[in-house]
């Protein structure tokens, strides 16, 4: 392998892990009380201090009500305007917590933010395991994601793109120099499923050994990655007046996600007994299909084009060309 | 067999109501009951008024379980007794009115039946809740819809249990039955589980019809499941959580769990074992609202209950 073919990305020093950004997506509450318990154990073992872990519960009011937010959606309040804008002195809870997350893990775009926030959810959409960032490019959360892929080869283990500009990037993993949400379904909300708790555990236990092997010089391997990159959502068919759906997610669409949707497909079934059929005119992947908090959001289900994208190989800059970090492009 | 003196005389069932949105984060029957409020012909029946009626209507508007406290425990004779006033819970002031428009409860002028739709994140399928094992109109009719639906499966859940029974608001009508159909997350419409308490609905109302008409329904005998036991989720001194449902219990309502088998996973991996006497049969598994009533799931046991012919009074 050519030295000069090896992208040299900057350490990750500090990692954020957090759960509870919604309150009742439970397997990252819990998990992150966990992890909080084993804390002092794993900070004994890490004697190296390869990489600094802050563990974080995003919405304690949230979790305590059991609800996905109190006043706002926590995990929408991570805008550069809603970061920076004059607010009142009655802003909504989670804007207030928003700035506070964004003071401890960032400021967002600075040298002090975070160098990795992983933010922990789950959704009622059968999408397995995915990891959903902002860029297509960066190869920190993409190494990550193909590292997860080889360590839990029994996983459906997906990489999914919002193409959003920096400017308009909304949710908590935006905060850090790198980051990503860690999905993990079909749970329903309030409840933790054992086999989902277990498999977020896991994954952010590779994930955190990936980023001491990084930081400690380990070279990984480039390859390729299919990304899932979103297009655009539909909502569900709605009553003029009452704005109430009128149709669900029909039998053959329901559970699966990242099945190719073609034109002409089954997409909702009317309460009638009625079918209506996927009117687009390319064949795309859904996901995020029938999850509980998106209803009110006016999305059924969203949809995606994959793609292939080629990975470099990485290698942890050396410490004497210690720079100041810059997120990666 | 069925000796004429032995037939039990039912009154007619006049006045049926269906509830939904007790629960208001509980889908389908939030979109039942809303449809058949605009149009109703298929819940029409010869010779009885059927009523649909959303139960609690702001934490169906919120879709929320319940605004203040939970409508289907409101239904005490404390709560349903106690001076009316805008200081009482949401809840309190709807199970009063309820009981007002379907009941009084316990009275003559109460409804026959109250269906009450609910849904639940466990692995239940269709369940039909019973509240006597003395109703032989309800028996009758679980039995008619469990025949109605095979092989499709349909179980009875009895829960008579002197402590464990609760309040509910189907309890203010002379035959109260439960309809719970799961698994569905809270807030979540699926269209499989919608449609399949339809098809229940449609069978009741159709035994409810030939009843009226004079049809005799012979002696029967009905499986139940009878709730004996409720299992907490272990906890720390501090009332916190610290296992979840064991992955070999998961979705396994109704199937039978023997003493020594794995029960609670805690989150650090360890294996908590079932320790009861006998075998059971657990039901109501990892229901979420279920966490705050200290229930990770109830025990049952299977039990046959008859029912003597009925035919209308």
């Amino acid at each position: 392998m050519e030295v000069d073919q090896v992208v040299r990305l900057p350490r990750l020093s500090r990692v954020a892990v957090c759960g509870g950004t919604h309150g009742n997506e439970l397997s990252g509450v819990y998990l992150v009380k966990e992890l909080l318990k084993e804390e002092r154990k794993v900070m004994e073992e890490d004697e190296k201090k390869l990489v600094s872990v802050l563990l974080v519960l995003s919405n304690l009011p949230a979790m305590q009500q059991c609800h996905r937010y109190v006043d706002t959606d926590l995990n929408r309040s991570f805008t550069h305007a809603t970061l920076n804008d004059p607010i009142s002195d009655v802003a909504p809870y989670e804007v207030i917590r928003a700035r506070e997350l964004n003071a401890m893990l960032g400021p967002k775009g600075s040298p002090e933010a975070v160098d990795l926030v992983c933010d922990l959810h789950n959704t009622t959409a059968n999408m397995g395991l995915c990891l959903i960032a902002y860029s297509d490019r960066d190869w920190i959360c993409m190494h990550i994601f193909r590292h997860l892929q080889r360590e839990m080869p029994d996983t459906p283990i997906r990489f999914i793109h919002f193409d959003i500009a920096d400017k308009e990037s909304f949710s908590l993993d935006s905060v850090g120099k790198h980051g990503f949400a860690l999905e993990l379904g079909p749970q329903p909300h309030g409840v933790v499923r054992s086999n989902i708790y277990t498999a977020m555990k896991v994954g952010v236990q590779h994930m955190l050994n990936w980023v001491r092997l990084f930081n400690s010089g380990t070279v990984f391997e480039g390859g390729f990655v299919d990304v899932y990159t979103l297009i655009k959502h539909i909502d569900y068919p709605r009553d003029s007046e009452t704005h109430n759906i009128t149709a669900a997610i029909h039998p053959h669409l329901q559970d699966r996600d990242f099945c190719l949707l073609h034109p002409e497909d089954p997409l909702f079934q009317t309460f009638s007994g009625e079918t209506l059929t996927y009117k687009g005119n390319e064949p795309l992947y859904p996901f995020f299909i029938n999850e509980g908090a998106y209803y009110e959001k006016g999305i059924a289900l969203y949809l995606a084009r994959k793609r292939r994208v080629v990975v470099p190989a990485i290698q942890v800059q050396p410490e004497q060309q210690g720079f100041a970090s810059k997120k990666e492009e | 067999m069925s000796s004429y003196s032995n037939t039990a005389r039912v009154n007619e069932a006049r006045r049926v109501a269906i509830f939904g949105g007790t629960h208001g984060n509980e889908m389908s029957g939030v979109t039942l009951v809303n449809l058949w409020m605009k149009n109703g012909i298929e819940i029409q029946r010869k010779g009885v008024e059927v009523k649909p009626f959303i139960t609690n209507p702001k934490a169906v508007e919120k879709c929320t379980r319940y605004v203040d406290t939970d409508l289907n425990r409101a239904f005490t004779p404390e709560n349903l007794s106690a001076p009316t006033g805008d200081d009482l819970p949401y809840e309190v002031q709807r199970a009063q009115e309820i009981n007002r428009m379907f009941g009084p409860k316990g009275s003559p002028e109460a409804y026959d039946v109250i269906f009450d739709l609910h849904n639940t994140t466990s692995n239940m399928g269709c369940t039909l809740i019973l509240e006597s094992s003395k109703d032989y109109f309800n028996l009758q009719m679980m039995n008619y819809i469990k025949k109605a639906i095979a092989p499709a499966s349909c179980l009875v859940l009895l829960n008579e249990h002197p402590l464990l029974k609760y309040s509910t608001s189907r309890s203010v009508a002379k035959h109260p039955v439960g309809l719970e159909v799961g698994p569905q997350p809270q807030g979540v419409l699926r269209s499989n589980i919608f449609e399949a308490m339809r098809v229940i609905l449609k069978h009741a109302l159709d035994f409810i019809e030939m009843f009226n008409e004079g049809v005799e329904f012979p002696p029967c005998s009905v499986e139940v499941f009878r709730v004996s036991e409720r299992i907490d989720y272990p906890r720390d001194a501090n009332g916190n959580i610290i296992a979840m449902v064991h992955p070999n219990l998961q979705d396994c309502d109704w199937e039978p769990l023997n003493p020594g088998d794995p029960m609670f996973q805690m989150f650090d991996g360890k294996t908590i074992h079932y320790q009861g006497s006998g075998t059971v049969y657990p039901t109501f598994i990892n229901e979420a609202a279920y966490y705050e009533k200290q229930q990770a799931f109830v025990t049952t046991r299977r039990e046959t209950l008859v029912a003597s012919s009925i035919r209308k009074a």
